[in-house]
């Protein structure tokens, strides 16, 4: 049971940092973005080819996965959520629909739909154990670099003046844009900082999930839950609803059988919103 | 009730002269295709456009639908008709039961709520082995040779033809419904709830009442046309009839079509459903994604390029046929 609990966190933590770069279009534009788990496919398949191309460990790889998926959201927000942003309803989250389904079928297309493994990373084959629990290298790796990750966010959201002017632009576009803020660019950076946070979390999550072009399919749904469960646009009700996510998917697994699993993580979201119409820790 | 009645019967009447002057398969099988997605438009129109409740789980009832009569046909050979009417009957319930609890709840913790909904459904039916599970039913094919007459108690024919009219049959129905609920006073009921639950309330409106309402006829009629969608392609399991992507497929088109309108999922299915079978036939098939590929790129561009165009220029087209009162936009597009 000890070993379920920890793998359930260690799972959490990946799944924050997921959902952090989710929450954090969703709270500033508005924006549901439903190309969120494509973005993370695409951080993971930089990271296997930087792998398997120039040799380099997804560890080292991560800031180019970063950077790459930085780009990739960067680019989103000038091509297509710019245009979008102010449209009625739900155009933002169609558009987004559209890409996600192109950005798949276009990593089919260049990639085929093989599942590539990346089996010699540095961190692979290796397990620390304490008491009775064993835990992967690849997944103790990934889930400090998700708790790295997401706490520099938070800082960067909270004591920079980028960070300030992203909240603000938030709370009141017209009145950050009257304030002297370019609120188009802490949109565009917004939009990058989400992709950086997923891409990493697709660097880490590489060396122990298998790469394929629908692998980010089934995390973009979690992510949304685990958003809606911590309140939308809330950092830290993202890292707490992934914690929260990843506890009930292995106890739940573990407890009804894996088949069930995704279930419980989607009832556990439904009786949560019974209590906290607006998540966790929204408002 | 029925508000511009000669309109809608004139919309019907050009797709159903349609199929006797193009006789394309291809056409008719997209044609089939577009009027059960208009159907669906139609019935999430309810919830969404009317109630102002956004569904992002509609493959749920959808695929509810098409498990009853498919299932009861394969283990019981119980006509599908039969079926068409229990299935909405237990879509509508489902509908009502689980989703009465989440009235309360506003905007997108709703929306994400409703797609909770659909995994769980499709997660239970993966794994319930009395619907064969993760395989799919494969609805069992009568004699080849059969009478018209056992053909339609069973649902199973040779040609598309058939097909066509039943799938306008249900259409017809399930715009007329949804235009009489429009102009009746629960259709007023659920705007006023949608544009503000609370003044609603202060006038006496329960809004939990009408929304229910609004939800379990929208199920009921998503539920029917899962049900011929099942007897068409003779072949169902759970990943794709309760996927993400069919719901929101039914968003797309209502809301590019013109969400809140009638005649908005009927011009999105038209302009959607042609620009998909297209694709799939010209690109799909060597599976390199390449037809998803474009199709998701058509609908990025129309969304992001034009996000108000399709809507406008539907509005431009509208107008004139005000003017001239001749009907049937969508035409054109359904001919492709």
């Amino acid at each position: 049971m000890e070993q379920i609990i920890t793998n359930g966190l260690l799972m959490g933590f990946i799944y924050a940092l997921v959902a952090v770069g989710l929450t954090l279009v969703w709270g500033v534009m508005d924006v549901i973005n439903f190309a969120h788990g494509e973005f993370l496919m695409i951080g993971m398949y930089t990271a296997f080819w930087m792998y398997s191309l120039f040799s380099l460990d997804p560890l080292i790889g991560l800031p180019i996965s970063m950077i790459v998926v930085f780009l990739v959201g960067v680019f989103t927000y000038f091509a297509i959520i710019r245009r979008v942003i102010d449209a009625p309803g739900l155009t933002a989250l169609l558009a987004t629909f559209g890409f996600s389904m192109f950005l798949k079928n276009f990593a089919q297309f260049l990639w085929t739909p093989n599942y590539r493994y990346i089996n010699d990373a540095v961190v692979s084959g290796h397990s620390i154990k304490i008491g009775t629990i064993s835990i992967g290298t690849p997944q103790i790796v990934a889930s400090i670099g998700s708790i790295i990750l997401t706490i520099l966010v938070m800082l960067f959201m909270d004591k920079t003046r980028t960070g300030k002017a992203i909240q603000a632009t938030a709370l009141n576009k017209n009145t950050a844009l009257l304030m002297g803020i370019n609120t188009k660019k802490m949109y565009a950076i917004t939009f990058g900082l989400s992709g950086a946070c997923v891409g990493a979390a697709g660097a880490l999550m590489s060396t122990f999930f298998p790469i394929y072009p629908g692998s980010g399919a089934l995390y973009s749904v979690l992510a949304f839950v685990i958003v809606a469960l911590g309140g939308f646009g809330n950092i830290k009700g993202a890292m707490f609803a992934g914690l929260i996510i990843g506890l009930t998917e292995a106890v739940g697994g573990y407890l009804l059988g894996t088949q069930f699993k995704y279930a419980l993580v989607f009832l556990v979201y439904m009786i949560v919103i019974q209590v906290k119409p607006k998540g966790l820790f929204g408002w | 009730m029925v508000k511009d009645k000669k309109k809608l019967l004139i919309i019907i009447l050009i797709i159903a002269v349609l199929p006797l002057v193009i006789k394309s398969r291809t056409v008719l099988n997209a044609l089939v295709l577009l009027l059960i997605y208009a159907t669906l438009g139609e019935a999430w129109n309810i919830i969404t456009g009317f109630a102002g409740q956004t569904s992002f789980g509609h493959a749920a009832f959808f695929g509810i639908g098409a498990y009853t009569s498919a299932i009861l046909f394969f283990r019981y050979a119980i006509s599908p008709w039969f079926g068409l009417i229990l299935g909405g009957i237990i879509a509508a319930l489902v509908a009502g039961i689980v989703s009465f609890p989440f009235f309360k709840i506003r905007g997108h913790y709703f929306a994400i709520a409703t797609l909770a909904i659909a995994e769980i459904v499709k997660q239970i039916f993966v794994s319930w082995d009395y619907v064969e599970g993760a395989t799919g039913v494969s609805i069992p094919i009568i004699p080849r040779d059969s009478s018209f007459f056992t053909r339609l108690i069973n649902l199973q024919f040779n040609e598309r033809l058939p097909w066509v009219y039943l799938t306008l049959i249900l259409f017809a129905l399930a715009i007329f419904a949804a235009s009489y609920l429009e102009n009746s006073k629960v259709g007023f009921y659920l705007k006023a709830i949608r544009e503000s639950p609370e003044a609603s309330e202060a006038i006496g409106i329960n809004p939990r009442k009408y929304k229910l309402i609004a939800m379990m006829t929208s199920a009921f009629i998503a539920a029917l046309a899962g049900s011929l969608y099942a007897q068409y392609i003779l072949y169902i399991d759970p990943f794709m009839m309760f996927s993400l992507d069919i719901s929101m497929k039914i968003v797309l088109l209502t809301v590019l079509g013109g969400i809140g309108s009638v005649y908005g999922p009927i011009i999105g299915a038209a302009i959607f459903i042609p620009l998909s079978e297209f694709t799939r036939i010209q690109l799909g098939g060597s599976g390199t994604g390449i037809d998803l590929m474009i199709y998701g790129l058509l609908i990025v561009v129309i969304t992001s390029y034009q996000p108000k165009g399709v809507i406008g220029i539907i509005e431009t087209v509208r107008n004139r046929r005000n003017k001239n009162n001749d009907g049937g936009e969508g035409k054109g597009e359904a001919a492709s």
